[in-house]
């Protein structure tokens, strides 16, 4: 919008107003508690109250005090492998259903489209109740329908065994969110242009190799992106696990993951004490937050393309 | 070239029954959710899966004569409203003020605003904490308005920022001459010609804000200030094995957000994905 010079230039002061209001709850409620959580992983106090600097005490907890670090470790772990499943299961499912859906002339894409990203819309919450109930031991659909088909020897009480709780609370995961990596692929695939495949097919390129060498190459800053988004999503899930097990990731600590962790420690307060220890999980969230921070720039160099980049072409589609 | 034409014919009755399994995969949950809450006990035990062969509607009459979640509803339903309110009101102003002020200054701030995207705030709970305790909005509703705000506004500026900078400066010179005053401007051109992307800014924060836990969770222990999801978490202590009743405050939890997205789901996946983007 560009009002011509004849128009009398208002003050800046006037435009700042417009922004005052969002600034100062943005500032308040976003900026300021950001920066003061990585600032508060320096202190310790009583409660709620945290007024005593004690340097890089709440970090040598954290990784060298054997109760605390074991606990640490295994939640970063199980967040790694959290993260891998989702990798694979999720997003591979998600190029698929993209790959089908944008072929040309596929009757159904809508319909399809509609019912693979419903549960997005849903609570984590509500939908891992629901697959706790489905997934019960006892009478849950998972096991009957195991028995039925003549499987029941490997009709496990999927979430209470350690080796298998979180491989069921990652499938769960993944089919929830799937609908978010399908419709990014099929955007970054609807936006290649036909004549290259056009261009292939007179070469005699077939499926497989209009996959590997056209698709592929051309998706992968959107392979970039939705990394970088189950990465995110994963260092910050925490609903899913506290609906199907619990905010202590039983059983065992087999699902407990950073957000988990990071609940104990900073809000609610470890078992069996039951205080928060509100530096040490300020300490939680800060090595989550440099995490974070280096996992995106790392995917950003492997995959070429910064988010801003994509949030643009994303917003300027009509 | 026929015989390849044929060989990818092949594959399409497959690429069909994957979809449609995963399809079953995706409502067979639901079904089970829906269907089950209208059974009696044993009818859930004996089949799960179809219709019942005698309806209950006892687990929804508790919920809406004697139960506290008419009232978790209306929490959720005052905190959802207000926090989208205030993300378009101060979000459509904050924009409108960055795309006019000519300075470098409101090119800083936009950045400023933007860089919140990429910023998870949970990372910042332990002094949201802190900060709830000390203005005395612990316990409250209206706690989490705030933080939902606060966590909405960088894509809302963002998203409105590009739109009324394409918005032809001839109509707001147009308004000027008229003697129209800059806030008449904003009321009447700007927000009028936006309105198609405040509702995408809306429906982004919608899903997302109905559906939160982790801020209820922490903020609010007292029983009549919970909203919707965080009671839900009460059910399984609450009802013990009442599963009628369990299953129905789970299906009248997701009815309305799935009803909505069946009403506009090419807005909902849109602006969803948009949304997600921004972690």
């Amino acid at each position: 919008m560009h009002p011509s010079p004849t128009v009398k230039k208002e003050s800046g002061a006037l435009w700042f107003l417009y922004a005052l209001p969002a600034l100062l709850v943005y500032v308040v409620f976003m900026a300021v508690p950001v920066i003061n959580s990585l600032r508060l992983s320096f202190f310790s106090g009583q409660g709620y109250v945290l007024d005593n600097f004690v340097g890089f005490n709440n970090y040598i907890r954290l990784f060298t005090d054997p109760e605390t670090s074991a606990r640490f470790f295994t939640a970063f772990s199980n967040t790694w492998k959290f993260f891998g499943i989702q990798m694979l299961v999720q997003n591979t499912l998600g190029l698929g259903f993209a790959l089908i859906l944008s072929g040309r002339g596929f009757r159904g894409k809508g319909l399809f489209r509609t019912v693979i990203f419903v549960p997005v819309t849903l609570s984590v919450l509500v939908t891992g109740y629901i697959w706790k109930l489905i997934l019960n031991p006892q009478w849950g659909a998972v096991n009957i329908i195991l028995g039925k088909l003549g499987l029941g020897s490997i009709a496990l009480p999927w979430l209470g065994d350690p080796r298998t709780a979180l491989v069921a609370v990652s499938l769960v995961s993944s089919w929830q969110w799937v609908g978010l990596p399908t419709m990014m692929f099929l955007a970054g695939l609807e936006r290649i242009p036909e004549d290259l495949f056009e261009a292939a097919q007179i070469d005699g390129a077939g499926a497989w190799l209009s996959f590997t060498r056209i698709k592929l190459p051309l998706l992968l800053p959107v392979i970039g992106i939705v990394t970088v988004l189950t990465f995110v999503g994963n260092f910050n899930a925490f609903d899913v696990v506290y609906a199907m097990e619990g905010a202590n990731g039983p059983p065992a600590y087999s699902t407990d993951l950073m957000g988990t962790f990071f609940y104990r420690t900073g809000i609610a307060g470890q078992h069996p004490v039951g205080i928060p220890d509100l530096g040490l999980g300020a300490a939680v969230a800060t090595t989550t937050f440099i995490v974070l921070f280096a996992g995106i720039l790392l995917v950003n160099r492997l995959t070429g393309e910064r988010p801003e980049k994509k949030r643009d072409r994303e917003a300027r589609r009509p | 070239m026929t015989s390849r034409k044929k060989i990818r014919d092949a594959g399409k009755p497959f690429k069909y029954v994957f979809l449609a399994i995963w399809s079953l995969l995706v409502l067979f949950p639901l079904w089970t959710m829906l269907i089950n809450s209208f059974k009696f006990k044993n009818d859930i035990y004996r089949d799960p899966f179809g219709l019942p062969p005698r309806w209950n509607f006892e687990g929804y009459l508790t919920v809406f004569s004697n139960s506290p979640f008419p009232r978790y509803f209306l929490n959720s339903l005052l905190a959802t409203i207000l926090s989208l309110a205030l993300i378009v009101v101060l979000g459509s102003l904050a924009a409108y003020g960055c795309v006019r002020w000519k300075s470098r200054y409101a090119r800083w701030l936009y950045l400023f605003f933007v860089a919140g995207l990429t910023v998870p705030i949970k990372i910042g709970s332990v002094n949201l904490l802190q900060i709830m305790i000390a203005l005395g909005l612990l316990d409250k509703t209206l706690s989490v308005v705030p933080v939902y705000v606060a966590m909405g506004l960088p894509i809302a500026v963002f998203t409105l920022y590009e739109f009324i900078r394409g918005i032809p400066g001839e109509l707001v010179e147009a308004a000027l001459i008229d003697g129209a005053g800059h806030f008449k401007i904003y009321r009447s051109i700007i927000v009028r010609l936006v309105t198609p992307a405040i509702a995408t800014v809306a429906i982004f924060n919608l899903v997302p804000i109905w559906n939160d836990l982790w801020f209820p969770l922490i903020f609010i222990r007292k029983d009549d200030q919970r909203t919707l999801i965080l009671g839900v978490t009460r059910l399984f202590g609450e009802y013990q094995t009442d599963w009628s009743k369990i299953l129905a405050v789970l299906s009248l939890s997701c009815v309305p957000v799935i009803l909505l997205y069946l009403l506009m789901a090419k807005q909902f996946i849109a602006g969803l994905t948009a949304g997600a983007v921004k972690g």
